[in-house]
């Protein structure tokens, strides 16, 4: 298994650009997710590491070979693709088998290696089955069974759930990270799912048009968004947006909402117009005593918890509240309440989030 | 708007038992979700309702009348399929407007407008009435699917799982717009799908199938709370809830066999001890993936829980359920 580095990835096509300028790194057997809507390129980026697009300029580094230029066939990978391709005229045993056999590997090894392999997806009971009458499930288990059996550098996948139904993707996620924890092998996976990159990987690239958004760990993604697209692309519900005109300043630790002061984390920089408030639905209290005054829309029961959906003077907003205690009526005024050190303002006309304590909270781990 | 019942009905396809014997009452003005896994019969249920298929017992009353003799025509319903469907070289107003311009309801061209008017004004798709169908997003077209069904005033709307077509962000903004405007119009809703959050935010009934069969209808606070069966407890929730043997902490109820836990319903401080195997951090919450004397367990845990894979906890359960052999909840 190796690691993975991207020295400023671009790709082209025509007048068109697909991934601007893309730098990170993928340490040796991380589960590393490349997260966005479509169109964000983050499928060229998975296709690049693979070597089936060749980039416009910039490096890829496998296993400390630069092979930005070298074909797939050279690389040493395996790719898992969305729609799970299998060969249908060959049973499951076979289909596995094949990569080894089309690299002529003894009749006895393929065999060790094949079982070993079906044992890890725990598929030995249908490996004499055609595929044709596999459910959905286990045409997925076959098919990374024929990715897992080459030993390879890396794995590549692109959405490789997208076309299971909620239920059984959840089942998925979970079998999926665990193989990963068993092979450690380095992943590379491709989403648009927040909660699928959220779930199974140990970090997260967000994207959108071409660009990174923001590299990290799934809770610092979370907790300290860099921008507000990731603010709203990451989180059901996503955080909730309450835009504002004013200004901080250095050490500034209130805002002005209206009439309302509002306590916020204290700020390192100094910002002044269109501004926006960012809360997550989880960090919004219904308390009597909140000074800032919301009107109820409605309410959504979801077992553990219950989302409450409000209307303020600065926009709609969620409130994620535990769904044992009492249910506000719909178009009741209440009181509102927000955990100061989990706001984070950003700048409406950069999208950038303004630098603030809870930053070098993270930097200290 | 009418109340809908089902009694008895049944259909197979070939050795298949689709649907087998379904009770259901969707009263007047309820929006009534059935739930189920793919092949559970929640389709044939809605595509016997309006008429496409037939039943091979049962009967189907709509609004006091008995209609599984009747076309679909005649039955009065309105369906909002998973694709939408619209015809792409028609507006927006143009495909708003086409149920309505049939010629068996001689409706006037004013009152067509109108009509459209307040429906794109509902789904918030006004601003659009005069693009091409094609030039919508898939969310656009899906709201304009769903208008097409809601111009008319049929006695029941059926839905076949109408968002599972959409990312999640357009879903969740479509599932609050729906549930409003269900309650809006005073609409009688059967809407069917795999998807329990949609399930559990928009039914006042929800209906759990199962194999074809209709194991609990009651309200999704109900259905979780105090579901009938270990199955139906696992259909809703999310993680799910952790089956396990009825001993595993210690003394059970007689004729226990299954004790049931929901994920909060996992108290960490004393009891068993319980071995970290995973932590996932999804942001509002923390999930531990647990073992315990060999058996799997998930629960929550705050955000930014420290507690690492490996670690030993001790946990107990908390309002647990219990269940017996065959699966019933005991009461």
């Amino acid at each position: 298994m190796a690691e993975i580095i991207i020295k400023n990835l671009r790709k082209e096509f025509g007048a068109f650009t697909a991934v601007q300028s893309s730098s990170f790194t993928i340490r040796d057997g991380e589960f590393f997710m490349l997260l966005g809507p479509s169109g964000c390129g983050k499928t060229t980026t998975l296709r690049m590491i693979a070597g089936l697009e060749l980039p416009t300029s910039g490096e890829i580094w496998i296993d400390g070979e630069e092979v930005s230029q070298k074909p797939a066939s050279q690389r040493d990978i395996a790719f898992v693709f969305q729609m799970f391709a299998l060969y249908p005229h060959m049973n499951v045993r076979r289909n596995i088998s094949y990569p080894l056999v089309s690299q002529g590997f003894s009749k006895e090894k393929v065999a060790a290696k094949v079982a070993e392999v079906a044992k890890i997806l725990g598929i030995e009971d249908i490996m004499d089955r055609p595929v044709g009458g596999l459910s959905g499930g286990d045409r997925q288990r076959v098919a990374l069974g024929r990715a897992i059996v080459r030993d390879p550098k890396a794995f590549m996948m692109d959405e490789p759930l997208g076309a299971l139904d909620a239920e059984f993707r959840e089942h998925m996620a979970e079998e999926l990270r665990a193989l990963h924890d068993r092979m450690k092998a380095t992943t590379v996976y491709v989403t648009h799912d927040q909660l699928e990159a959220m779930q199974m990987g140990d970090k997260i690239v967000v994207m959108n048009h071409g660009v990174i958004e923001q590299f990290g760990t799934p809770q610092e993604i979370y907790d300290r968004p860099a921008t507000l697209f990731v603010a709203e692309f990451i989180g059901s519900p996503h955080m909730n947006f309450l835009r504002f005109d004013g200004a901080v300043a250095p050490d500034q630790t209130q805002i002005a909402l209206g009439q309302t002061r509002i306590d916020v984390p204290r700020q390192r920089t100094e910002a002044a117009g269109k501004l926006v408030l960012g809360v997550r639905p989880e960090h919004v209290r219904l308390s009597d005593a909140g000074a800032y005054r919301g009107l109820v829309l409605a309410t959504e029961y979801l077992g553990t918890t219950q989302i409450i959906t409000l209307n303020t003077p600065h926009g709609d907003m969620k409130a994620r509240v535990a769904s044992n205690g009492p249910i506000p009526a719909v178009g009741a005024p209440v009181g509102l309440d927000f955990t100061t050190q989990s706001i984070t303002l950003f700048d409406a006309a950069t999208g950038h989030a303004l630098r603030s304590e809870i930053h070098e909270r993270a930097a200290h781990g | 708007m009418a109340e809908v019942t089902l009694a008895n009905l049944s259909k197979r396809f070939g050795t298949t038992q689709a649907l087998d014997g379904i009770n259901l009452t969707v009263p007047d003005g309820s929006f009534v979700v059935l739930l189920g896994p793919t092949g559970a019969g929640k389709t044939t249920a809605l595509r016997l309702i309006a008429g496409l298929e037939k039943a091979d017992m049962g009967t189907i009353t709509i609004g006091g009348r008995e209609v599984s003799h009747e076309t679909p025509a005649m039955r009065d319903v309105a369906m909002v399929f998973q694709q939408y469907s619209l015809y792409p070289h028609l507006t927006v107003r143009d495909n708003l407007a086409f149920p309505l311009r049939s010629p068996i309801l001689r409706m006037a061209e004013a009152d067509i407008t109108r009509q459209v008017n307040e429906v794109a004004e509902v789904l918030r798709i006004s601003h659009k009435l005069d693009n091409k169908a094609t030039q919508l997003s898939g969310g656009e077209m899906q709201r304009v699917s769903i208008g097409r069904a809601l111009v008319r005033r049929p006695a029941i709307y059926l839905m076949d799982e109408p968002l599972s077509s959409l990312d999640a962000k357009l879903r969740a903004d479509l599932r609050v717009e729906l549930k409003r405007v269900q309650a809006d119009l005073g609409a009688t809703l059967l809407y069917v799908t795999h998807d329990q959050i949609e399930a559990m935010t928009m039914a006042t009934h929800v209906g759990v199938l199962d194999h074809g069969r209709l194991v609990q209808v009651g309200s999704p606070r109900d259905v979780y709370e105090r579901p009938i069966s270990a199955t139906v407890a696992a259909r809703l929730g999310l993680p799910r809830i952790n089956l396990l043997p009825a001993g595993l902490f210690g003394q059970a109820p007689a004729g226990a066999a299954a004790i049931g836990l929901r994920p909060e319903h996992v108290a960490v401080g004393d009891g068993q001890p319980a071995t970290v195997r995973r932590v996932e951090h999804l942001g509002d919450q923390t999930r531990l993936h647990l073992t315990c004397a060999g058996h799997d367990i998930i629960t929550l845990t705050d955000p930014h829980s420290t507690i690492a894979p490996g670690s030993t906890l001790h946990i107990r359960p908390q309002n647990p359920l219990w269940f017996d052999a065959a699966g019933a909840r005991l009461i």
